[in-house]
C-alpha cells in the first residue's frame, strides 16, 4: 500500500522526529496515566472508607428476637440497603473486647446492647440517603437508638464531591495539554514534510491520498506512544508499591483504552495539523 | 482549451497583481508569457493550475471553471497539467525515476504500467541512464529534465513552465527549451514565463508580454503570423539531441 510505504519512507527520513514525537506523545500520555493512577487510587480509597458507612440501631434490652428478625427483613427490603446484620449482646461485647484491648477489663457482660447494622448499596450512601434509612429505623419501637455519624458521612460525600470534580477537571486540562503537545508534534512532522506535500498536490494528488500516510503515521506513533506510557505508568505503579503504599492499577478496560486513545490521539492529530496545513497551501 | 476573461487579482497586503487581463490559449499552441518581475506572470500560470483563484474574471482550463473548481475537480484537472518551476522541485531524496514515479503513483496508476511508462519517459528527456541517480548528483540542467519528465508522465494537454531556465546557463537552457519544443510538437501545449528575452526572440512563438499587471502585448493579436501547427525551427546549432545533451 502506497500510504503505508510513504509514511515509512518519512520516517526513515527522519528518524529522530519519529523517535521524538513517539517519545513526546508517550510522555504526554503517561503524565496523564499517572494522573489517571492518582485518581484511581483515591476513588479506590473513597470506596473502602465509604463501605463503611452503616447506619447502626440499638435494640432495647428484652426485645423478643422475633421481632427483630420481622424489622430486619424489613429493612433488608428498603432500596437503598444492600445487607442488614444483627449484633447481639455477646457480639457486640466480644467486638468491642478485640477491636479495644487495652479497656477489655473494662467491658462486663451486658453492658453493650445488641443492635441492628445496615449496610447500604454503592451509590446510596448520600447523606440524604442514610439520613431517611436512619429515620425509618427509629419508627420501631424497639429500637431506643440509630446512630451513623452524621457528621462523618456529610464530610466524606463532600470530598468525594471534591475528589470527583477535581479529578474531572484536571482530567480535562492533562488531556488538552496532551492533545497540543502531541498536535504540535505532529504539525512539525508535517512541516519536515511541507514540500512533499505541496510536489503531491502539483501532480494531482487528492487531499485524501495526503493525509493518509499522516494519518497511519500518527496511528502507529499514538499507540506506540500509548504502549510505552502505559509502561512507564506500570513502573512508576510498581515502585510506589513497592517502597511506599499499595495501590491498584488500571483494570483492562482502560488499559485497553489508554492505548486506544492514543491511537485515537495520534490520529487527530495528525488529521487537523494535515488538515491546517492543506487549508493554508 | 485555457481562457482567461477580464481577470484581475488583488491581494490585500501586496495590491493589485492582475489587472483585466483577457487571453486564449488553443491547444497544442506554444505561449510566451514574458515581462518584468512583478508583472503577474507566476499569478496566471498559478491561476491555470488552479492553485489561485481570480479575485474578479473567470479562468477556463479544459472545462474547468475557477469559480466552481474544488478539491477532487482541481486534483483531476492537475493530472492532466504537467508544471515545471524554476527550481525544480524535486524530492531531494528520492531518484530521478522515483521523482518521475511518484506523480504517476498518486494518481492510482495500475503498478504494471507505472515501470514503462516511467522509462518511456526519461528516454523521451535524455535521462535513461540517469534513472538511478539523486537529484543532488544531477546538473541543473538535468535536473529541469526530471522535472519534465514528471510533468509529461501523465500524458498532460498542457505544460506550464515557470521560468523553466532561469536557473540554467546558457547551454543547459537550450537544451532544455529544446525539449520543451520537442513535447509541443508532439502535440503538448506549452505556456512559459519567461524572462529570458533572448530565447523568445529567437522562436516565432506567440508571446504575451505583461507590466505591472496588465497585458501590454499579445503577438496574436498584434498582427504577428503565429507559426503553423505552433511550433517554429530555432538557429541551426542550438539543437541538442536529448540524449547526448548532458547538461
Amino acid at each position: 500500500m502506497l500510504a503505508a510505504r510513504e509514511a515509512l519512507t518519512a520516517s526513515r527520513r527522519a528518524p529522530l522526529l519519529s523517535v521524538l514525537s513517539v517519545v513526546t506523545i508517550a510522555f504526554s500520555l503517561f503524565a496523564f496515566g499517572l494522573f489517571g493512577l492518582a485518581a484511581i487510587n483515591i476513588r479506590e480509597a473513597l470506596e473502602q472508607v465509604e463501605q463503611r458507612v452503616e447506619v447502626r440501631g440499638f435494640v432495647a434490652q428484652g426485645t423478643e428476637i422475633e421481632s427483630v428478625a420481622a424489622a430486619i427483613k424489613d429493612i433488608g427490603e428498603f432500596p437503598e440497603v444492600a445487607r442488614v446484620d444483627y449484633v447481639s449482646e455477646e457480639q457486640a461485647l466480644e467486638r468491642a473486647r478485640r477491636e479495644m484491648g487495652e479497656f477489655a477489663d473494662v467491658f462486663e457482660s451486658g453492658v453493650l446492647p445488641a443492635s441492628i447494622e445496615v449496610h447500604l448499596r454503592p451509590g446510596m450512601r448520600t447523606p440524604d440517603n442514610v439520613k431517611s434509612v436512619a429515620v425509618r429505623m427509629r419508627t420501631y419501637l424497639f429500637i431506643d437508638d440509630v446512630r451513623y455519624g452524621e457528621e462523618w458521612v456529610e464530610k466524606l460525600y463532600r470530598l468525594r464531591n471534591i475528589a470527583t470534580v477535581a479529578g474531572i477537571a484536571l482530567g480535562l486540562a492533562f488531556a488538552a495539554v496532551a492533545v497540543i503537545i502531541i498536535g504540535a508534534t505532529i504539525r512539525m512532522a508535517v512541516l519536515a514534510r511541507a514540500e512533499e506535500i505541496s510536489i503531491m498536490r502539483l501532480v494531482g494528488a487528492t487531499d485524501m491520498f495526503i493525509r493518509l500516510p499522516f494519518l497511519l503515521d500518527g496511528l502507529v506513533k499514538g499507540t506506540i506512544g500509548g504502549l510505552l506510557a502505559l509502561l512507564f505508568t506500570w513502573l512508576a505503579h510498581r515502585t510506589v508499591n513497592e517502597y511506599f503504599l499499595k495501590t491498584v492499577f488500571f483494570d483492562r478496560e482502560l488499559v485497553f483504552l489508554g492505548i486506544v486513545g492514543g491511537a485515537v490521539l495520534g490520529v487527530l492529530g495528525s488529521l487537523v495539523s494535515v488538515g491546517r496545513h492543506l487549508r493554508r497551501i | 482549451m485555457i481562457r482567461l476573461h477580464d481577470v484581475s487579482k488583488e491581494y490585500p497586503r501586496s495590491g493589485v497583481a492582475l489587472s483585466g487581463v483577457t487571453f486564449e490559449v488553443r491547444k497544442g499552441e506554444f505561449v510566451f508569457l514574458t515581462g518584468p518581475s512583478g508583472s503577474g506572470k507566476s499569478t496566471i500560470l498559478k491561476f491555470l493550475y488552479m492553485d489561485d483563484k481570480p479575485t474578479t474574471g473567470k479562468v477556463w482550463v479544459n472545462g474547468v471553471g475557477s469559480d466552481t473548481a474544488k478539491g477532487r475537480e482541481i486534483s483531476q484537472l492537475r493530472r492532466r497539467i504537467g508544471i515545471v518551476f524554476q527550481d525544480f522541485r524535486l524530492l531531494e531524496d528520492r531518484t530521478a525515476e522515483a521523482n518521475v514515479r511518484f506523480a504517476l503513483e498518486v494518481t492510482g496508476a495500475p503498478k504494471a504500467s507505472i515501470r514503462s511508462k516511467v522509462s518511456r519517459v526519461l528516454t523521451q528527456v535524455g535521462l535513461s541512464s540517469k534513472a538511478t541517480s539523486y537529484p543532488r548528483e544531477l546538473s541543473g540542467g538535468e535536473q529541469q529534465r526530471v522535472a519534465i519528465a514528471r510533468a509529461l508522465i501523465n500524458d498532460p494537454f498542457v505544460l506550464i513552465a515557470d521560468e523553466p531556465t532561469g536557473n540554467l546557463d546558457e547551454r543547459a537552457t537550450r537544451g532544455v527549451f529544446q525539449l520543451l519544443r520537442d513535447v509541443n510538437a508532439a502535440g503538448t501545449a506549452v505556456v512559459m514565463a519567461t524572462h529570458d528575452l533572448d530565447l523568445v526572440r529567437r522562436s516565432s512563438y506567440r508571446t504575451i508580454e505583461l507590466n505591472h499587471g496588465r497585458l501590454v502585448f499579445d503577438s496574436a493579436e498584434a498582427g504577428r503570423p503565429r507559426p503553423p501547427g505552433g511550433f517554429a525551427e530555432i538557429e541551426e546549432g542550438d539543437e541538442q539531441p536529448p540524449e547526448s545533451a548532458g547538461y
